[in-house]
């Protein structure tokens, strides 16, 4: 066992396991909590695969932005203290089961299939790579998508405004 | 055992089982986004696994994840809004208060 090893086994356990914790606490800012430590985990496994970029975004988009605002619409929405209410025996029972028939399962596709490496150099991974191909218009650029996502974006945060604005009480 | 492929596609299903699991038996509406972002998590990781090794010469697992997290985020947003909208009219967010479609 190297070093390199027994870092990704670390990893691999802080992921799994508050992600188990997060589904199954009963508090729900513990879970929100637990949530977070469990996308730093596979944060720190894109580090360790040297995904530099990616365990960056992962960083700022999930860690810093989207466990903050659940956070914040925990505050708004809960009262302190409060746990959430107990679930029935049998659903528990069966969502396990039927969660871990689907894992067997797949876990059984993925040791019985032969994956094909490709044999071609690798290329490095490194942010001008990722920038030029983000937009670049030729056959292996990315240019449309991330137009279409910006768009999506300004689509997604003008909903949020109409959304979440207060109605007037006359129209109730 | 050296980690490989193999050990990156069993914790990305772990995972996305582990989110399935929090999804079916939650009934709470935060907590099920969270189940979601447990979900969207492990597909990344699984765009990501591929492309580090049995793709090492290309960069597109790489750029599925990234546009994955652009929509992940997105999607938390709207999804907060409706929560919080919702908290507003039914006060409360559980899921099985949440019957009508229009209000």
């Amino acid at each position: 066992m190297t070093g390199s090893t027994v870092i990704f086994y670390l990893l691999a356990a802080l992921t799994l396991v508050s992600g188990i914790l997060s589904v199954s606490t009963r508090q729900i800012f513990r879970a929100a909590i637990y949530l977070l430590f469990s996308l730093i985990g596979i944060a720190g496994i894109y580090f360790w695969l040297n995904y530099q970029f990616i365990a960056a975004v992962q960083v700022v988009v999930y860690v810093g932005g989207i466990v903050v605002l659940i956070i914040f619409s925990i505050f708004l929405t809960q009262q302190a203290g409060e746990k959430l209410a107990k679930q029935k025996l049998g659903r528990k029972i069966f969502s396990a089961l039927a969660a871990f028939c689907g894992f067997a399962l797949t876990m059984l596709q993925v040791s019985q299939n032969t994956f094909y490496e490709s044999s071609e150099d690798a290329v490095p991974v490194n942010v001008a790579g990722i920038g030029r191909r983000m937009l670049n218009t030729n056959a292996e650029g990315y240019a449309l998508p991330f137009e279409v996502v910006s768009m999506l974006l300004l689509a997604a945060m003008i909903g949020c405004i109409v959304i979440a604005l207060r109605s007037k009480p006359e129209t109730k | 055992m050296t980690p490989g492929l193999f050990h990156i596609l069993f914790i990305s299903a772990a995972l996305f089982f582990i989110g399935v699991y929090g999804f079916l038996t939650r009934r709470n509406l935060i907590t099920m986004l969270m189940s979601i972002e447990l979900i969207l998590n492990s597909v990344n990781l699984n765009f990501i696994g591929f492309n580090k090794y049995l793709w090492p010469n290309k960069m597109d697992g790489l750029f599925f994840a990234i546009f994955i997290i652009a929509i992940a985020a997105a999607e938390a947003a709207v999804a907060i809004a409706i929560i919080i909208n919702l908290y507003r009219s039914h006060n409360s967010i559980d899921v099985g208060n949440a019957e009508e479609l229009k209000y």
